[in-house]
This record gives C-alpha cells, sequence and structure tokens, in this order.
C-alpha cells in the first residue's frame, strides 16, 4: 500500500479585487510515494510545493482531485492521528513554553495522559532543547523554532511526516542533525515526504524525488536513475603531473591538480585509457562513471520547461 | 465535552492571561475604589445606587471591550500567524478549534466578571457597611451581563471567521450598539408603513437585543427581576450565541488558509 496517492489534485485561485480571474497554482497532480521511503518534493520557490503540501494537510481544498494518505481518504481525521507535519517557517503559540507547546499539541493528537510527559521530554531531548525547555517560544531564536516544529511534527510517532523545507533557518550544524533525523525515521519504518531546494539534501537524503515548477510535475523517480542518465563517459584519475601523449590521443579533458591528473573520456576508450597509463608506467587511483548530479538534471529539467513555455507564447 | 475543545480552550485561556488581559481588574479596581470613596463623601442616601450603577457598568464595558477585542483575533491571528496549520493538521476537526476558542474567551469572561464581581460588592460594602437581602439581586445583573457576553463572543469569532480584525472589531462594535437600542428599533418598527416597517422589524429581530439584559438600573433600585425574564433571556442568549457560533463554523469549515 502506497503511504501517499495524490490523485490528480488541482487548485486554482481567484485573484484581483474587482474582476477576479483564475490564477493556477497546481496543474492536475498525480503522485505516488511508496511506504517507508525518503521522497524529496523539489522545485524553486513558488512552484507549488508548499500548495500541495497544504492540500493534503486539509488547510486548502482542491479545486479538483484528491488524495490518500495511508490507504485512506486524505480528509479523514482519523488519518490525521497518524501523520506529522511541520510547515515552513513555523511560528507556535508563543506565549507558550516549549514543553507547554509539546504538551498541547499530544493532547491535541490524542497521546494518552500517562505516556504524554514522557513523549515530551524525550522528543526535547531527541531535538537538543532539554535545558530550555520551561522558556516561552518568543524568547527563541529562529533554528530553535524549528527544532521545536520538527519535535511537534514527530512527538505522537506517526507513520507519515511531512517536511516543508525543513532545512530553513537551520545553521550547518542544525541541518545535519536534521538529515541524521530523517534518516532514524525511516530506519524506524516511518515515510517521510519532504518539500526543498536545496538540492543536496535532497540528493543526500531522498529515494527518490519528484521535480515541480509552476505548478506542474516535471519529472519524477529514484535520485540513482535522475543522476546515472549520463553521456556514457567515465572519469580516470591517475598519479602524476603530466598527461601522456596517449591519453591526449584519445580526446580526454584532462585537469592536473598537484600531483594527480583527472581525466573525462568516452566509456568506450576506458581500456585503451588504462593500457595508456600502463605503459607510461603511471599509477592508476581511480576510474568511475561519470555521474550527472541532480543539481545538473533539475536546471535541465527547468530549462526545458520554460524554453516550452516560450514557444508556445 | 470533546476533549480537543477543552483542550483549546483551556489554551485560548491561558493565551488570554499570559496576554496580561486580566491586568484590566487591575484598572477596574482603582475606578471602583476611587467612584466608592468619592461619593461616600458627596452622595446623600444615594451611595448604594450609585456604586451598584457605576460597578455593573463598568463590568458590562470592560466585558464588552474585552470580548470585542480578542475575540475578532481568535480566528484571524491564527490564520495570519500560521499557529493553526499545526492545529488543523491534527485530528482536530473546524468546528472544534471555533468551538473551544468560543469557550476559551467565554471562560476568561467569566472569570474577569468574577474578580469584578467581587469588586463590586466590597465597594457596596464600603458604602454601606453591611448587605442587605436586595443586594442578592446583583447576581442576577452579573448573570444577564455574562450571557450578554456569550453573544458578544460569539459575533467576534463569526466575524473573525472571514474579515480582517479591524472590521471585525467595527462590525460587532456596531452590533453592540445597535442592539443596545433593540427595543426603540422595534418601537420604530411598529410606528412604521410598508417596506420601512418590514426593514426594521427584519433588522429588530436579527440584531442581538442587549436591552433586554440591561436590568441594572432597576437592580439598583432594588426591584426584583421576573422569573420569566430570567429563563427569556437565557434561551436567548444561548439560541442567538448558538446561531452565530454556527455561522462561524459554516464558513470556517470552508475557508482556503492560505
Amino acid at each position: 500500500m502506497p503511504a501517499i496517492e495524490i490523485l490528480g489534485f488541482e487548485k486554482t485561485y481567484m485573484v484581483g479585487f474587482w474582476r477576479k480571474r483564475p490564477k493556477c497554482a497546481l496543474s492536475p497532480l498525480h503522485l505516488t510515494v511508496r511506504d517507508g521511503e525518503i521522497f524529496g518534493f523539489l522545485g524553486p520557490n513558488g512552484a507549488g510545493k508548499t500548495t500541495t503540501l497544504k492540500l493534503l494537510m486539509g488547510l486548502v481544498f482542491p479545486t479538483a482531485g484528491s488524495a490518500r494518505l495511508l490507504g485512506q481518504e486524505w480528509t479523514d481525521p482519523r488519518v490525521k492521528a497518524q501523520i506529522g507535519f511541520l510547515p515552513e517557517q513555523p511560528y507556535f503559540y508563543d506565549h507558550l513554553t516549549a514543553h507547554e507547546l509539546l504538551n498541547y499539541y499530544a493532547q491535541l493528537s490524542g497521546v494518552p495522559g500517562k505516556e504524554r510527559s514522557r513523549r515530551v521530554e524525550a522528543m526535547l531531548q531527541r531535538v537538543g532543547l532539554p535545558e530550555v525547555k520551561g522558556v516561552q517560544l518568543r524568547k527563541f531564536s529562529k533554528g530553535m523554532l524549528q527544532r521545536v516544529g520538527i519535535a511537534q511534527a514527530i512527538l505522537h510517532d506517526p507513520k507519515l511526516v511531512f517536511f516543508d523545507e525543513p532545512m530553513s533557518g537551520l545553521d550547518p550544524m542544525g541541518r545535519r542533525e536534521v538529515r541524521d533525523l530523517m534518516e532514524q525515521l525511516k530506519h524506524e519504518g516511518k515515510t517521510v515526504f519532504f518539500s526543498t531546494h536545496i538540492l543536496s539534501d535532497a540528493e543526500a537524503l531522498c529515494d527518490r524525488v519528484a521535480i515541480i515548477h509552476k505548478g506542474e510535475l516535471r519529472g519524477v523517480g529514484a535520485v540513482e536513475d535522475l543522476t546515472s542518465s549520463v553521456q556514457g563517459k567515465v572519469e580516470v584519475i591517475w598519479q602524476g603531473t603530466q598527461v601522456p601523449t596517449s591519453m591526449k590521443a584519445l580526446g580526454a579533458e584532462c585537469h592536473v591538480t598537484g600531483d594527480t591528473v583527472r581525466a573525462i573520456i568516452s566509456e568506450s576508450q576506458q581500456d585503451a585509457a588504462i593500457d595508456a597509463l600502463r605503459r607510461e608506467r603511471l599509477r592508476l587511483i581511480s576510474i568511475v562513471p561519470v555521474r550527472t548530479s541532480l543539481e545538473a538534471y533539475f536546471v535541465e529539467k527547468l530549462q526545458r520547461a520554460e524554453t516550452t513555455a516560450g514557444r508556445m507564447a | 465535552m470533546n476533549a480537543r475543545i477543552g483542550h483549546i480552550a483551556s489554551n485560548t485561556f491561558r493565551e488570554a492571561v499570559r496576554d496580561r488581559v486580566l491586568y484590566n481588574l487591575i484598572a477596574f479596581a482603582v475606578l471602583l475604589s476611587g467612584a466608592a470613596i468619592l461619593v461616600g463623601q458627596i452622595s446623600i442616601d444615594i451611595e448604594k445606587l450609585v456604586v451598584i450603577n457605576l460597578g455593573l457598568t463598568a463590568v458590562s464595558l470592560f466585558g464588552i471591550v474585552i470580548a470585542i477585542f480578542i475575540g475578532i483575533g481568535l480566528v484571524s491571528k491564527e490564520i495570519e500567524k500560521r499557529t493553526l496549520y499545526t492545529v488543523l493538521s491534527r485530528p482536530v476537526r473546524r468546528w472544534e478549534f471555533i468551538v473551544g476558542k468560543f469557550f476559551g474567551l467565554a471562560g476568561t469572561l467569566v472569570v474577569n466578571t468574577f474578580f469584578m464581581a467581587i469588586g463590586v460588592f466590597a465597594a457596596l460594602f464600603y458604602v454601606a457597611h453591611k448587605f442587605v437581602r436586595a443586594d442578592a439581586l446583583i447576581l442576577i445583573a452579573l448573570y444577564f451581563i455574562v450571557l450578554e457576553f456569550l453573544i458578544i463572543c460569539s459575533l467576534a469569532l463569526l466575524f473573525s471567521s472571514f474579515s480582517s480584525p479591524l472590521l471585525s472589531a467595527v462590525f460587532a462594535f456596531s452590533l453592540f450598539v445597535i442592539g443596545s437600542f433593540a427595543e426603540d428599533l422595534r418601537g420604530f418598527a411598529g410606528m412604521a408603513h410598508g417596506l420601512t416597517r418590514w426593514l426594521a422589524t427584519g433588522a429588530a429581530y436579527l440584531v442581538p437585543n442587549f436591552s433586554a439584559f440591561n436590568v441594572i438600573s432597576s437592580i439598583a433600585h432594588e426591584q426584583p427581576v421576573a422569573a420569566q425574564l430570567i429563563w427569556h433571556n437565557t434561551l436567548y442568549a444561548l439560541f442567538y450565541a448558538a446561531m452565530a457560533l454556527s455561522g462561524a463554523v459554516l464558513i470556517f469549515e470552508h475557508r482556503n488558509l492560505k
């Protein structure tokens, strides 16, 4: 059973004051997220990521389409007990302390009274805020609020977690901790769906990603599949300071850095390159296929979308 | 009561307390003690009348100002600050949120009124040096004031569910003023003819009839209140607040939280 099935979600807002006109925020979106995977929802600002998440959370209503979360209708309140949500740039009741806030959310999520206090304490520990649990949230920094946001999203032990830009406002250490936490959630068998425009995070974490731009889905697949669609080239690195003529003859693009040389050659010339280095008695360090980065794939998808839009205009 | 409604109400009450809403009690205490001392020096046998009139009117006005100014932000502030996102993404239904907010604000006003009532009785004791049986009638006036608050809270919530805080304040305050003259409006409707009569009658029955809740003056003169009026006002306030709350729920159930 998929964790998330989005069945043609579509959202159009009416904009303008006197003469209202429709503005499409999300074209019909069909997407399936498997149980237990970390799924990245990528796109530039204004692409429709947050709209999709708000639709899934029931905060806005779709113009058309529906969705199923953990096999149930997405509007069913019972399913909400099994999901966690961190909104983008979260803001919480600042008259409460971190402990009171988490306790309040635990109450709303139906965590039993006896277990509530233990869960809240454990969660504050997990996100690194045990020392400030008695401080009102109005005194918290942006990064600390983000941690509270993460804690409230996973407090009730949900099976499915949605994070909207979870790394936003965090320093490098904080980002690392969030990445580790997402991996822990995956190991605990939970499904993580997160939106981001930080591609390195997505590449490091995600099993699969989807790319959305201007409300339209531009691509979806496993990170390995998207990044291995390469031009049939390999990267050869050897020890040395000079490029042998035989390597130049293979048409290699070579770069010398210190005492290593890096060359990109066609995959079909891989054996010839190894022979050439052996003949020159040079020490081969590595030979690996060149992979497209997720960023390159992302940029290419967006550029293609822009070109298509330009042609249609 | 559903547990989630209770938790939302309790959080709303705590927010009001921590935002120092109950500090108005200090202003109330200063006003009432000042008035009690003043009338004790200048009035001739009407000290009680003045203290009861002034005290109960202050209880009513302070509460109405709190009801309007907190009530108008109860929903719109949560949408604007996006605190609502982490509440509605849980197993909380939208109607539970509205009803919880209502009870939270109503609870705040009841507690506020309780402390103010203590102030009124203290001022009364200061000027009269004793309590008489007729002073118990003040409790009926206080009960009617609380009923008024329920209507104001529900109206403020209704306006807050679809408009900005400023417009909500204008709407709620206007309705309070018009509602205070509802009996006059009904009298005017009785005298008018044709379309004007229809419109005036419609408006007279649509706006909350706050004039029926104002028994302060008669109680200050130690005139008893008919049991029928107590029942009538109770049912009217509950019905009116329920209707306004239902309207708020209906609007909020269909609202996109951008």
